[in-house]
């Protein structure tokens, strides 16, 4: 029994990703139509080449048909997965498994959300009959119990704690103003971050991912393949996924500075990618920044900083877009926004355009001497999350 | 549970009374409306309190200085419960965890409810007979029930002296009951009318003289041996008029509270008695009056021995001087839903689910958990799996009610729905092992912090679709009280 991951067997060959916008004008299937063929474009081949179909949305809809109804599928198999926040990045999972299965030839991942007809701020999951007693707390309440916890560990001062916070969101601001899809454009300095009123512990609302409507979608095919659609396909070298079994809310050992699940899946995604040093290895991250606490800690989850290292590290401009390990430079769930079942397959589309070269010149990194990237989608609250980790590379081997 | 001896001797065997937290200065009311609203405070159920709840914290307190006493019988008395067709008393009998042969009802909607059941307790053959109350008084802004009115719960295990000690015997009691209309108020109506004063006076000075010479004869008692009484009366005037009668025949009256607490409504017989019993001598004879559309009267012996008097702790003396009275008048009127105020945008919970809530009885009403046999490991709410070790279906119940917690880390949430924000939420680690992040009460965000003590309380935490939705909650323990700037003498 073992993790052996596909390293080198499947290729992303065409991606494509909406804005992520409060698209008052857009429904579910305007989303998912142009989510879907703008990877079909990319990719370069018709909606009929895709053999079968993985959907990921969170709230918007239920069964395959709601991809497969908007998108007029003749007699194609759908399946529609549900993962928390890691919706898409599952999605993407499954129909690269299917295409490594030999099952299929071509499979198409479609992630896609409309989160802003409900009415209300922030996410609202649907309710599910239930005996009364589970809490009501606000995910942004529930992350940020992180803060004073990595403080009190780590001896680091509240009001300098607050100002990291803040430079994470100020970077991630920084990366979204030069991307046309993000949700955000508008830079945000540290002194405005830390001046803004506080609403969940010491988190203020720009602490906190914007929440958008969006689609994203990739294609997948074997790696062999790969080459008839494109000449610079994306490698997939690792796809890992821990479900935790939430006895951190059980456990008065779980200190509240650490995300066991994602350190896991980066773990098991590093030995399927043979990456024993990921700061110098990758050239870059994309990681699930729906709270800044959230970035900090995963910086020690994913093995970029020692532990108790990560608030030195984002200070210190490590994880800038030009820094040594760039993170989210195309904003993060922070700019971008975060169409739940979409967000994964957004992390992939930026790595996607990062690693061929095709990112707009103001926010292109360096990949010359890196060719993988890594994308961590999670789901959940600290103490009961799940958690997705991929490695993408450019080239095979 | 068999029947008690016939002609045993009963009484009391644990007797307490709940005064939540908050205060209101009536001077606040006299600041916002201009008329004099009295001087002291009266005591204020928080926004996730009501009747039931402070009836079952009451009766927590009762039952644990009654020790391992059997119930065998539980009522619920209020004039504000949650339902008008559901019975509450059910939720009051899993919340203190019961068995499953204990008959729980309500004893009826009016404010004589609990010194009926009381007075149906004490002749009972039941062993033990548990009689919990509780009311929440209030009215239109500026109303007698608003400024005159307070908020408790109260609880008192009647039993026979043969099932183990009583912290005082009944020594007997007599009731009268004539049909006169004095207040009144329509189900769902927020207001209580009120007949002219002088009528109601009149009529309860006659029936309260009846009953008192009635139930001196039946215990065999002279006024001279009653050390103390309390009067209970909805009735300001007609309670103080009794008072100074029979504190002219040489008793002593016990403080009606109206100053500290208010009357509490249906609990209020039972709070003044629990004040009585735990204020009183070893042998001392104390009585109980309790006016309310009649008169009952009630004659007890104190123990002899001190050790078997035991009180229920905290005292209503220890109640009334703490809690805290910076409570705005606002907060007041928004709790009590006579002035809404605008929520977060967040959507309102969903209404629980009947048959989930029945599966998880214990664990939602009685705050119980399991702990697994191999590892210890508690879980907190019961699992069927270990998360230490893996064992399946090897755990035995753990009940928390009463097992002290500390905060491990906080939070405060102003974004989620509450009827009262912020929610302030709290990781709590329980002394022995578990932990629940859960919500904190009777608390304001400023106050907490790690490594605060706290204890679990009883809680509603919502309302919805005319449900009633109960759980537990912790807030700051007595212990952490007493360093807390806010903290204000009644």
């Amino acid at each position: 029994m073992a993790s052996h991951g596909i390293k080198d067997r499947v290729a992303i060959i065409g991606m494509g990703c909406t804005p992520f916008r409060e698209h008052w004008d857009k429904g579910l299937d305007d989303l998912a139509v142009e989510g879907t063929h703008a990877g079909l474009d990319s990719a370069g081949i018709g909606i009929d080449d895709v053999d079968a179909w993985w959907l990921g949305t969170a709230q918007s809809g239920m069964s395959g048909v709601t991809l497969s109804a908007p998108l007029k599928l003749q007699g194609k198999p759908v399946t529609r997965v549900e993962n928390y926040c890691a919706t898409g990045s599952e999605a993407l999972r499954q129909a690269c498994y299917a295409v490594a299965s030999g099952a299929y030839d071509v499979a198409a991942a479609v992630g896609v959300e409309k989160v802003k007809d409900s009415g209300y701020q922030g996410l609202n999951a649907f309710p599910i009959p239930n005996d009364g007693t589970n809490r009501t707390l606000t995910a942004a309440a529930m992350f940020s119990l992180v803060a004073p916890a990595y403080a009190e560990k780590y001896g680091v001062d509240p009001a300098e704690l607050r100002r990291v916070l803040a430079r994470i969101a100020s970077k991630n601001h920084a990366n979204g103003a030069k991307n046309p899809r993000a949700q955000f454009r508008r830079e945000m300095d540290v002194d405005a971050i830390c001046a803004m009123p506080a609403v969940a512990g010491m988190l203020s609302v720009f602490d906190c991912a914007g929440v958008a409507d969006g689609a994203a979608s990739a294609i997948v095919v074997r790696a062999e393949d790969a080459h008839h659609y494109t000449d610079k396909p994306l490698y997939v070298k690792a796809l890992s996924f821990v479900a935790g079994n939430a006895s951190g809310l059980l456990d008065p050992d779980y200190d509240y500075t650490h995300f066991d699940e994602c350190q896991w899946a980066a773990e098991d995604a590093y030995a399927q990618a043979g990456i024993t040093d990921p700061r110098r290895q990758l050239a870059m991250a994309e990681v699930h920044d729906c709270f800044t606490p959230t970035e900090l800690v995963l910086m020690e989850d994913l093995g970029f900083s020692a532990r108790g290292e990560a608030w030195k590290d984002a200070e210190a401009g490590v994880f800038d877009l030009h820094g040594e390990l760039p993170v989210n430079t195309d904003g993060g769930l922070k700019s971008f926004g975060h169409p739940v079942g979409a967000s994964g397959l957004r992390m992939l589309f930026e790595c996607w355009l990062q690693l061929r070269g095709e990112a707009p010149e103001d926010r292109r990194i360096d990949t010359a001497d890196r060719g993988l990237a890594l994308t961590h989608n999670l789901g959940g609250y600290p103490g009961e999350m799940v958690s997705f980790v991929g490695i993408w590379g450019n080239r095979p081997g | 549970m068999s029947a008690a001896t016939p002609n045993a001797v009963r009484g009391i065997r644990g007797v307490a009374a709940y005064l939540p937290h908050w205060r209101l200065q009536r001077s606040a009311v006299t600041a916002v409306l201009g008329s004099n609203a009295g001087k002291g405070t009266r005591t204020v159920a928080a926004y996730d309190e009501d009747a039931v709840t402070m009836a079952v914290e009451a009766g927590r307190r009762a039952l644990r200085v009654a020790g391992e006493a059997s119930v065998d019988a539980l009522w619920f008395a209020s004039t504000t419960g949650p339902y008008a067709e559901k019975t509450a008393a059910p939720i009051v009998h899993a919340a203190l965890r019961l068995d499953g042969a204990v008959p729980a009802a309500d004893a009826g909607p009016g404010l004589r409810g609990a010194a009926a059941a009381l007075r149906s307790a004490l002749r009972s053959t039941d062993p033990g007979v548990l009689v919990c109350a509780g009311d929440v008084r209030t009215g239109p802004a500026g109303s007698t029930e608003e400024k005159g009115g307070g908020d408790a719960g109260a609880a008192v295990l009647v039993a026979d002296a043969t099932s183990g000690p009583l912290a005082a015997e009944y020594l007997g009691g007599a009731s009268a009951t004539q049909e006169f209309l004095d207040r009144w108020r329509a189900p769902g109506e927020l207001r209580t009318h009120a007949w002219e004063e002088r009528f109601g006076q009149q009529r309860y000075d006659d029936l309260a003289g009846r009953a008192w010479d009635a139930a001196l004869k039946d215990a065999g008692v002279d006024v001279e041996q009653v050390s103390r009484v309390a009067v209970s009366s909805p009735h300001a005037r007609a309670g103080a008029a009794l008072a100074k009668k029979l504190g002219a025949a040489g008793v002593d009256v016990a403080d009606r509270l109206d100053q500290s607490v208010g009357f509490t409504g249906a609990a209020h017989p039972l709070v003044l008695l629990a004040g009585l019993v735990e204020q009183a001598s070893p042998g001392q004879v104390v009585a109980l009056v309790a006016l309310a559309d009649g008169a009952d009267v009630f004659l007890f012996r104190v123990a002899d021995s001190a050790a078997e008097a035991v009180a229920a702790r905290p005292t209503v003396d220890e109640q009334v001087a703490s809690g805290d009275d910076s409570l705005t008048y606002a907060k007041y009127l928004n709790w009590r839903g006579v002035l809404p105020v605008q929520p977060p945008n967040r959507p309102e919970p969903a209404r629980m689910s009947a048959s989930a809530a029945e599966r998880r009885l214990d664990w939602k009403y009685g705050f119980v958990g399991s702990r697994d046999r191999s590892s210890g490991a508690l879980h907190l709410p019961p699992a069927r799996v270990s998360f230490v070790g893996g064992a399946v279906d090897d755990m035995d119940p753990a009940p928390m009610a009463d097992v002290p917690a500390t905060v491990a880390t906080f939070t405060v949430d102003s974004l989620a729905y509450s009827p009262s924000p912020p929610i302030v939420f709290a990781v709590c680690d329980f002394d022995g092992g578990g932990r629940l992040p859960v919500e904190l009460t009777d608390v304001t965000a400023d106050q907490v912090s790690i490594g605060m003590a706290v204890e679990m309380t009883f809680r509603r935490l919502n309302t919805a679709d005319g449900i009633a939705n109960y759980f537990w909650k912790a807030r700051p323990a007595a212990s952490a009280r007493v360093a807390a700037p806010t903290e204000g003498g009644a």
